[in-house]
């Protein structure tokens, strides 16, 4: 019996598809990945097993830099004018509105704010700045700032954020609670960067059986 | 009549001696290319940090200013983990005695073999206490260290306390006696 010719297959593949999907794929990844801004202030955060993401809006953030000077943060504006108008008024400082408004943080005592608010945005920078005043128990001005910035929310729980580098010390971070304390807030997250949990550790046997981690 | 002769010889039909131009395969290897993009698509993935931070909660509990409505812990059921500084790490167990042999020297490697040993010693997993001190000399990297072996060990009751001035010696005295032991 005669066997059926095989027709010798070419070994080259079109490359095309897979060309495609390649390309694809990249571009895919780089239109999704978001830089990170730059920050004015440069904080290393320390890790931790933490899973749940910071949140990214109604925050009011505390930030710690390694010499322990201590900057505020917020995101909305409407709360910012508040809490400027609110000083403006108490204080009587001065305040440009339109640069406290745009101001991305602060970090002046409420003597040197009115100068800190006049400088060019790209000279604000941490190392230079001198930071709110925190370390005299006395005369804690974070305090202050945060009664203005609870009274601005009115009864509305923004998420208070701690984000301090690796290096500050303790005590910057404890005048930070003293004045969360003082104006009653209780609750407050800390930045930190993911890190595995350690194996065989009772937090990962939980998480092994499957068991919820309370957050 | 001189004439130049524009043409590439495409449309001319060529003399017997000329060769015929082979007709060139429009198809492209693009083996090549695919490996290109393959490549960037990995250094894109491996350089991309997950940039995502996270948050760890704390909750400070409501001071309390009269004694009665302090929380209680059994002395037995109690750790006290101070931090010092260098990423020094000391503790006690219970309340520290007169003359301070409860009070132990570790680091961040050992003191999570130190509260897994507690934590199986105590009878009951509601009287295990860690009170948690940091001195002034360390840093916030400690705290929050120090705290997550919280979570990573699932010690529910935990407390941020100032520290004694007693134990800022003690500690003092420890730092210094490692000191001059390294120096050694």
């Amino acid at each position: 019996m005669g066997r059926a010719k095989l027709p010798r297959k070419s070994t080259s593949i079109d490359m095309t598809a897979m060309c495609d999907v390649a390309f694809l794929l990249l571009s895919f990844f780089i239109l999704t990945t978001k830089f990170k801004p730059s920050e004015a202030i440069a904080v290393t955060i320390p890790k931790s097993v933490a899973a749940k993401v910071a949140p990214q809006k109604d925050f009011v953030q505390i930030i710690i830099d390694k010499d322990g000077k201590v900057f505020l943060e917020m995101d909305d504006e409407s709360i910012k004018e508040t809490v400027g108008n609110a000083l403006n008024n108490t204080k009587n400082l001065g305040l440009d509105m339109k640069a406290f408004k745009k101001s991305p943080f602060y970090g002046a005592s409420f003597g040197e704010l009115k100068s800190f608010l006049a400088l060019p945005e790209d000279q604000r920078k941490g190392n230079l700045l001198p930071g709110i005043p925190v370390k005299d128990t006395a005369n804690n001005e974070l305090t202050e700032w945060m009664t203005q910035v609870m009274s601005a929310y009115q009864g509305k729980k923004p998420f208070f954020l701690v984000k301090g580098d690796n290096l500050a010390k303790f005590p910057a971070f404890k005048s930070v609670i003293t004045a969360f304390k003082k104006n009653d807030i209780l609750k407050f997250q800390m930045v930190t960067s993911p890190e595995g949990v350690p194996v065989g550790s009772d937090l990962w046997k939980k998480a092994q059986s499957g068991e919820k981690r309370e957050e | 009549m001189a004439e130049m002769d524009t043409s590439s010889g495409g449309g001319h039909k060529k003399g017997p001696g000329v060769k015929k131009s082979k007709k060139l395969s429009t198809r492209v290897d693009l083996t090549p290319m695919v490996d290109l993009g393959f490549l960037l698509i990995t250094f894109f993935i491996f350089t991309t940090t997950m940039s995502q931070a996270t948050a760890m909660k704390l909750n400070l509990p409501k001071d309390a200013d009269k004694p009665e409505d302090q929380n209680k812990a059994k002395q037995s059921g109690v750790i006290t983990i101070l931090l010092g500084k260098d990423n020094n790490v000391f503790y006690y167990e219970g309340e520290l005695d007169n003359s301070a042999s409860n009070f132990k020297s570790s680091n961040f490697h050992d003191i999570r073999d130190v509260l897994i040993k507690k934590k199986n010693s105590v009878k009951e997993l509601k009287d295990f206490v860690v009170i948690l001190k940091p001195s002034e000399e360390c840093t916030y990297k400690n705290v929050i260290d120090i705290l997550d072996e919280m979570t990573i060990n699932v010690c529910t009751r935990y407390a941020l306390v100032d520290i004694t001035d007693v134990e800022t010696q003690l500690v003092k005295k420890s730092e210094e006696i490692a000191a001059a032991g390294g120096g050694n």
